[in-house]
């Protein structure tokens, strides 16, 4: 029995060995790029031959990408605010009543996400820049609200359909209104399902780039993704700057996956299985 | 319950979706039904030229192809990788939880930043895969400049990124299988085939259905890793329809032809999903 378990581990160790190579070797090649000065003409694989850190130093000196953090953040809890708030309150009657308005309204939210961004892109920017919301925080917020809003509906009213409807039968017999019900009764238990709705969200919003691309377009609202697009586009012959400033922007969702890993999977989890 | 005032609760998400998908999506057909650049004041009503000159050209099937092959063979990957990933990763053995931690990683990053590192691997002029194959003195072979090898790229590195979310998908699904199923079955000498057939993979079905929707919906609709990789070339061979808007709209100034193309778009990944999720649920309904 024993000797069966160690053959196994063995199996399991060589299966693992060539997935983990698989898939940390890009990671090792943007890496090493960024650690090699432009004048390394080695192979892309070789290490470097001492720790070059210019490209590092160029692009914070540069100050740019640092700048799209910031950004980013501002969009980050400004959008899941808004995703939040209003996930949560559209999910309330969609978990509780089973009508026809209702399942329209799950239709519709359903809907919303077969739409590829493109399709509606030209009717955004329209009404953003009518309403003067081009190159602002608040117009990138509502948008990528919206485009997030039908996830986190779904979520909210998947979880709220577990919280025993006994609760708000006696938060009604005390008295209480709907919203009075909802921030009492609901609102308190939706924890565990907001922590997923804000990691899986937060994460689109830190990647989104099809729309803060067309949305933002003054160089100081710039977010992560456009400023590591515009070093791959404009200096392509710094291709060591290009990678350190990538680095950089994969950073910070990199380090918070591995320190709140358990969220993170209990997270993708959630939000697949219905 | 009162019912008038529970619908005001729908309010603030209905305000948003009215203003920021409604009228865009209204606003996209009036403009798919016009010859327009895009921003001049001079817009022509043209009826639906735009959606028979769609119909009968071939870049636009060419495209439509790419399209299907960024979805369907993106999804049968996915299903098939992924679900082989969680049957390995679900059995126990010393450093599992490192291998879950490091395929899952790639789901978290952005699929443009993804795309440009993929390029410095599949660059012609110092791409690390050609440096690789020098290593066995083979190649250099430049994989981006023909239009076939550039869409089994863009797929597979597709998939290579996503695949950890199938995988999770598919965990989640087999650690709600009770364990005494297998119990019950190993009294019965079934063979692990059997268990597989009979027990794992009818109980994955909820699994499977949300695993296959979910890589269609985004493989359709995949955008930024075309941009990042080969920006729909060589010679507009790898566009998918996304891509093909944005690239009709903006660099050809026809923004009549790209909202239809966008309506088109619409429509095809919503027959596509729906007729997967009515399948599935028929499915369900039949083994329950």
């Amino acid at each position: 029995m024993k000797k069966k378990k160690s053959r196994d581990n063995i199996v399991s160790w060589i299966l693992s060995a060539f997935l983990c190579l698989v898939y940390l070797f890009p990671f090792y090649i943007i890496l090493m790029l960024s650690f090699k000065p432009k004048t390394d003409l080695r192979s892309r694989l070789a290490l470097p031959d001492s720790l070059y850190l210019d490209h590092y130093i160029a692009v914070l000196k540069n100050g740019q990408i640092l700048l799209a953090i910031k950004n980013n953040v501002i969009i980050i809890i400004g959008s899941l605010l808004v995703i939040v708030v209003v996930g949560s309150l559209a999910a309330y009657p969609l978990a509780r009543v089973q009508s026809k308005w209702n399942e329209w309204i799950r239709k519709v939210f359903m809907g919303i996400m077969m739409i590829t961004p493109l399709t509606v892109l030209v009717g955004v920017y329209s009404i953003l820049s009518r309403i003067g919301a081009i190159s602002t925080y608040w117009g990138i917020i509502l948008i990528l609200s919206t485009f997030g809003v039908p996830m986190s509906v779904y979520l909210y009213a998947n979880f709220i359909a577990t919280i025993p409807v006994e609760l708000d039968e006696a938060a009604a017999i005390d008295g209480a209104g709907h919203l009075a019900t909802f921030f009492h009764v609901i609102l308190p238990q939706l924890k565990p399902v907001t922590v997923t709705v804000i990691i899986m969200q937060g994460v689109n919003i830190w990647n989104n780039y099809l729309f803060t691309h067309y949305v933002l377009q003054k160089k100081t609202m710039f977010t992560v993704t456009q400023v590591v697009s515009g070093y791959f586009s404009t200096t392509s012959s710094d291709y060591g700057g290009a990678a350190a400033v990538a680095v950089i922007g994969m950073l910070p969702v990199v380090v918070l996956y591995l320190c709140l890993q358990k969220y993170f999977v209990q997270g993708a989890m959630d939000s697949a299985v219905k | 319950m009162k019912k008038k005032s529970f619908n005001l609760f729908y309010i603030p998400a209905l305000l948003l979706v009215l203003f920021f998908v409604a009228y865009p999506f209204a606003n996209a057909f009036y403009i798919s039904l016009h010859k327009w650049n895009g921003y001049s004041a001079d817009m022509t009503f043209v009826g639906i030229k735009n959606y028979v000159r769609m119909f009968t050209d071939a870049g636009f099937y060419r495209t439509l192809g790419n399209t299907m092959v960024y979805g369907f063979a993106s999804t049968v990957l996915n299903g098939i990788l992924g679900l082989a990933l969680a049957v390995f990763l679900n059995h126990d053995f010393p450093g599992r939880d490192l291998v879950r931690t490091i395929v899952y990683l790639p789901v978290l990053i952005s699929n443009l930043i993804m795309g440009y590192v993929m390029y410095f691997i599949f660059q012609y002029d110092h791409g690390a895969l050609n440096d690789l194959l020098a290593l066995f003195g083979a190649g250099p072979v430049d994989w981006l400049s023909d239009k076939t090898s550039a869409v089994i790229i863009i797929t597979l590195v597709n998939v290579w990124q996503f695949v950890g979310n199938s995988m999770i998908i598919f965990m989640a699904g087999l650690q709600g299988i009770p364990r005494y199923y297998y119990e019950a079955a190993a009294l019965d000498r079934a063979s692990a085939w059997q268990k597989f057939t009979y027990i794992t993979w009818p109980l994955l079905l909820p699994s499977t259905a949300s695993a296959i929707v979910l890589n269609l919906i985004g493989g359709l609709k995949l955008y930024e890793l075309i941009v990042a990789l080969t920006g729909g070339g060589p010679a507009k061979g790898s566009h998918s329809l996304s891509t093909l808007i944005a690239n009709e709209y903006f660099s050809s100034e026809k923004a009549g032809y790209a909202a239809a193309l966008g309506i088109f778009s619409f429509l095809f990944i919503m027959v596509v999903a729906n007729a997967a999720n009515g399948y599935f649920r028929r499915k369900e309904q039949e083994l329950s």
